[in-house]
């Protein structure tokens, strides 16, 4: 017979193991990196049986906060890599001829070089420019107009917009299931290889928060880093770029993310912006501001490209802006369309744009294909 | 020694049992004494007096065109019963989200579970995807909520659920569109958005009671009418409007939803 107190101990030993272990388990719940966790856990008894590495998300010195909710989709190492393997792989289009990555070419700043219009499957083309990525984290919304509104959403739409890569996205997800190699990314990244869509999307997403763009010359300017020295023409543009262009190109996102008309006639195309996604009269012809960075390789420029040179584009804001009742007010200031540049202030605006490219980023290996 | 192993042998089981505790405890309701059971809801998609037949079927709208249904889709939601003593209960968020698609009979049929004992009196629910579960973080949107595997229910290029989603044939649509008319109809009214074509529907169950038991589950049927959908507040015409998607115009049509559901029968036990 045990004596009575060595039973009480064991009893508290017991409430006390439980309570621990009950914690133990609700903080992994808690910090659980599984969007979907399964509905019985993978290992009963035995709890998570993945291991995955964490990545630090970098956020710039210069940069203000982001506005995408890391504590949603926790970034690995696994999960990057799993996105990064989706973005590039063509098996997300109909006739698996364009990947992500086709359109998003990482030495155009994962724009489409040389592409006034984005060009997809079999040779189609689309009504807008395909945007520079970089710095996704701090998007509040996406695309010219704005009409996605979270960042896990997004490839939704080019993967199945019948000029881009024309799949349904339930059978990418079945494309992706039977791929092998993939399976066993998901159980890394995950700790299932069932693909789900919220898998799948927050791997993409997990590579695309990876894709800051901090390390422009302009960039170790502000922060006073090695590197970072300007040019009495590119201080002098600099300073012009405050007074004249930072009231929408704000802050070192270098966009204020708001949508605005700034006096382009409507082509063609008669692309009614943001006006399609609010159906406010208001936002006729408008689109979002657009970052500045890596501009010198994100040509040509505007929702619909018309623009081949930053030339072309500092001349339309000096002499090309066309009113109408959205125009931007800040582009008719004074009663006067436009913003005044003199020659040599366009070519100091210009040599002051071109610090913003970052080589580093351009040429980052672990952005690039495997 | 032996307590040691004692005390592990335990632990191991109390990590079992946490294991399980977790995972039921979003949407556990057994803490509270209610007694429960289960209620069903019968959506029975018609055309005035008949039965709703896809494709086969013609009717007729009140501006005199006639049309055939190849599609009839909705969204029910955040639905809330209404009890004979004036008390409401909610059914849990996670637990409300239903995808009506006459294609897919079992989809007609939702069945409540968790709902108190009592007798009930009336409904309400939306047509539509409440703003709040439409912004939600991609994982707590599965389902019928899944943006990507959810039958065309929802926007990619704006983001947003498709509320109600009616396409059919016609003569009085255009040749250019193989005679095919299409009526799909959101947008949850997010900021700076113009339409918000959410709405909402009481449905009194007239002088019946929908008797929740333990051991007996009530079938409420309700009627969902395509003809009001067409002859409304606003008169719908198909050669005037025979493709309303994300534009102005389709909270004329959301109005005319508002007023397609009503009440048919109570089954006491199904």
């Amino acid at each position: 017979m045990m004596p009575l107190d060595t039973i009480l101990l064991k009893r508290t030993g017991l409430v006390a193991s439980l309570l621990l272990f009950a914690l133990a388990i609700s903080c992994q719940s808690n910090k659980g990196n599984d969007p979907i966790p399964d509905p019985v856990p993978p290992n009963p008894g035995g709890g998570v049986d993945y291991q995955t590495t964490p990545v630090t998300f970098r956020k710039p010195a210069n940069f203000p906060d982001i506005v995408y909710d890391l504590s949603q989709n926790l970034l690995t190492v696994e999960g990057v890599a799993l996105g990064k393997t989706l973005f590039y792989d063509p098996q997300l289009s109909r006739d698996s001829t364009i990947s992500c990555g086709f359109c998003h070419q990482q030495f155009a700043g994962f724009g489409h070089s040389d592409h006034p219009l984005s060009h997809g499957i079999g040779g189609k083309f689309g009504t807008r420019n395909v945007p520079g990525l970089q710095n996704l984290a701090w998007g509040r919304e996406f695309f010219w107009d704005g009409g996605v509104t979270s960042l896990n959403e997004l490839p939704i739409s080019p993967i199945q917009n019948a000029v881009e890569m024309d799949l349904k996205f339930s059978d990418a997800l079945i494309r992706v299931q039977k791929s092998p190699g993939y399976p066993a990314m998901f159980k890394a990244a995950f700790g299932s290889d069932t693909v789900t869509t919220a898998r799948f999307l927050k791997a993409i997403s997990q590579f695309l928060l990876t894709l800051v763009s901090a390390d422009s010359q302009y960039d170790k300017y502000v922060r006073k880093e090695s590197g970072g020295d300007l040019n009495p023409d590119e201080l002098a543009g600099l300073n012009l770029f405050q007074q004249k262009c930072a009231t929408c190109h704000a802050t070192d996102l270098f966009t204020d993310k708001r949508y605005r008309n700034n006096g382009l006639p409507a082509g063609a195309i008669n692309d009614q912006g943001r006006y399609t996604i609010t159906l406010n009269e208001a936002d006729r012809l408008k689109f979002k501001v657009p970052s500045l960075r890596n501009i010198e390789r994100t040509f040509p420029y505007m929702h619909d490209g018309r623009f081949a040179t930053l030339a072309q584009v500092l001349n339309h804001y000096t002499s090309g802006v066309t009113d109408s009742p959205s125009l931007d007010p800040v582009l008719k200031a004074n009663g006067k369309l436009g913003i005044a540049l003199t020659d040599t202030e366009k070519k100091q605006v210009s040599a002051f744009l071109l610090t913003l490219t970052d080589d580093t980023f351009i040429n980052n290996r672990a952005f690039s294909a495997n | 020694m032996k307590t040691t192993i004692t005390v592990g042998l335990l632990a191991i089981i109390a990590f079992g049992l946490a294991v399980f505790s977790c995972d039921t405890k979003d949407t556990d309701t057994s803490l509270t004494p209610t007694l429960t059971g289960r209620m069903r809801i019968v959506f029975d998609n018609v055309a005035g007096p008949s039965d709703l037949k896809l494709n086969t079927g013609t009717y007729q709208n009140a501006v005199g065109e006639s049309f055939a249904v190849t599609k009839l889709n909705y969204f029910v939601s955040n639905i809330r019963l209404r009890k004979d003593d004036g008390r409401e209960y909610v059914v849990p968020q996670d637990s409300s989200y239903f995808l009506i698609q006459e294609e897919k009979p079992a989809s007609r049929t939702i069945t409540l579970a968790n709902v108190p004992t009592g007798n009930y009196t009336g409904i309400t629910f939306l047509i539509g995807v409440d703003s709040l579960r439409s912004m939600a973080d991609i994982s707590k949107r599965t389902g019928v909520l899944d943006p990507g595997l959810n039958n065309g229910m929802y926007w990619d290029w704006n983001s947003g659920y498709i509320f109600l989603k009616l396409e059919g044939t016609s003569a009085a649509a255009p040749a250019a569109q193989n005679n095919a008319f299409f009526y799909h109809i959101g947008g949850f009214g997010r900021a700076n958005v113009k339409i918000n074509n959410l709405r909402a529907i009481t449905i009194p169950f007239k002088t019946d009671i929908a008797k929740v038991q333990t051991d007996a589950i009530p079938s409420v049927q309700l009627k969902a009418d395509v003809l009001p959908l067409f002859n409304g507040t606003t008169k719908l015409s198909i050669v005037k409007n025979s493709s309303v998607m994300f534009d102005p115009y389709s909270t004329n049509i959301a109005d005319n939803y508002s007023q397609m559901f009503s009440y048919a029968r109570i089954q006491a036990n199904q």
